[in-house]
């Protein structure tokens, strides 16, 4: 269950409309290492999880991540209103215009549309905690190149948050990884998939 | 009533400052549950953040639906702008 809030997570007030920068952008709202692909990757990782501290970071994050969604819906909105026929033929944005007017739509930079096979939910803890770390590094990446791009500093600002928040992220699946192994056997963390052969006795 | 009104701006602002705060420390207790530390600064941000929700309901309209305190003829959780638009949160 999920309650909202209206309020974004960190605000987004960009007075200056940039169609072309939108376009990089809307990469972290449905690209391949984008915030919806984020959220869906820890909230369907998490109902096999046996670790109830590691349940709680993927339902935490994964809800977190919806927030960062929002917030970068929310700068793709606000680059792209009121836009002329003009300054869509100008800027590029007329392609994704003529499909979507200026509704917002998962894809990537390059126009690829928003997919489950972004993410991997694979039923081992191991596996789904390197993906996760890996997945927040790429999504940091992308944000250092956004920021590269962007000279606007109503623009900058949100996305210096939203970067940091992967750092924070990566950190916190880190000790997530600590505490998996820690249940598991020190001279081979690969004896059992603890999410499929532990006995319940034994969680 | 109306002289004790707090700044729009400036609550909000406050909103944003206590719920970041127990949103991060939300994280680190799932991996760190027993922090003392952790757990009087959850505690204290909470207690915060309930109450500046209150307050800026009671002036500007809900932000939550627990804090939706809407006369019985208008239905107000719609009536704000939405976080995205201009003037929203």
């Amino acid at each position: 269950m999920w309650n909202y809030e209206k309020r974004l997570q960190h605000p987004v007030k960009i007075t200056q409309t940039n169609p072309k920068i939108a376009q990089v952008i809307i990469s972290q709202f449905g690209g391949p290492d984008g915030e919806l692909a984020a959220s869906m990757r820890y909230l369907s990782q998490r109902y096999t999880m046996p670790y109830k501290e590691v349940t709680g970071i993927l339902t935490d994050i994964g809800t977190e991540e919806l927030a960062h969604m929002e917030m970068v819906c929310a700068i793709v909105h606000q680059l792209t209103r009121n836009l002329t026929p003009e300054q869509l033929v100008e800027s590029g944005f007329d392609k994704y215009y003529v499909d979507h007017t200026l509704g917002l739509w998962p894809q990537s930079a390059g126009g690829a549309p928003w997919t489950a096979t972004y993410f991997q939910s694979k039923g081992d803890p191991i596996t789904d905690l390197h993906e996760d770390m890996a997945a927040e590094q790429k999504a940091r990446t992308t944000y250092d190149n956004i920021l590269r791009l962007v000279k606007d500093p109503e623009v900058c600002e949100p996305i210096r948050f939203l970067r940091e928040r992967e750092i924070v992220h990566y950190q916190r699946f880190g000790e997530s990884l600590r505490i998996v192994q820690d249940h598991l056997d020190s001279k081979n963390f690969y004896v059992i998939n603890p999410e499929f052969d532990l006995n319940p006795k034994c969680r | 009533m109306t002289e004790n009104k707090p700044n729009r701006q400036e609550l909000l602002e406050w909103i944003n400052v206590v719920s970041f705060a127990v949103d991060d420390v939300k994280l680190f207790l799932d991996t760190h549950p027993c922090n003392q530390e952790a757990l009087e600064y959850f505690e204290e941000f909470k207690k915060q953040r309930v109450e500046a929700l209150k307050e800026y309901a009671a002036y500007y309209g809900p932000l939550t639906l627990d804090t939706a305190c809407t006369p019985a003829e208008y239905w107000c959780w719609i009536n704000e702008p939405w976080p995205w638009q201009e003037g929203g949160c």
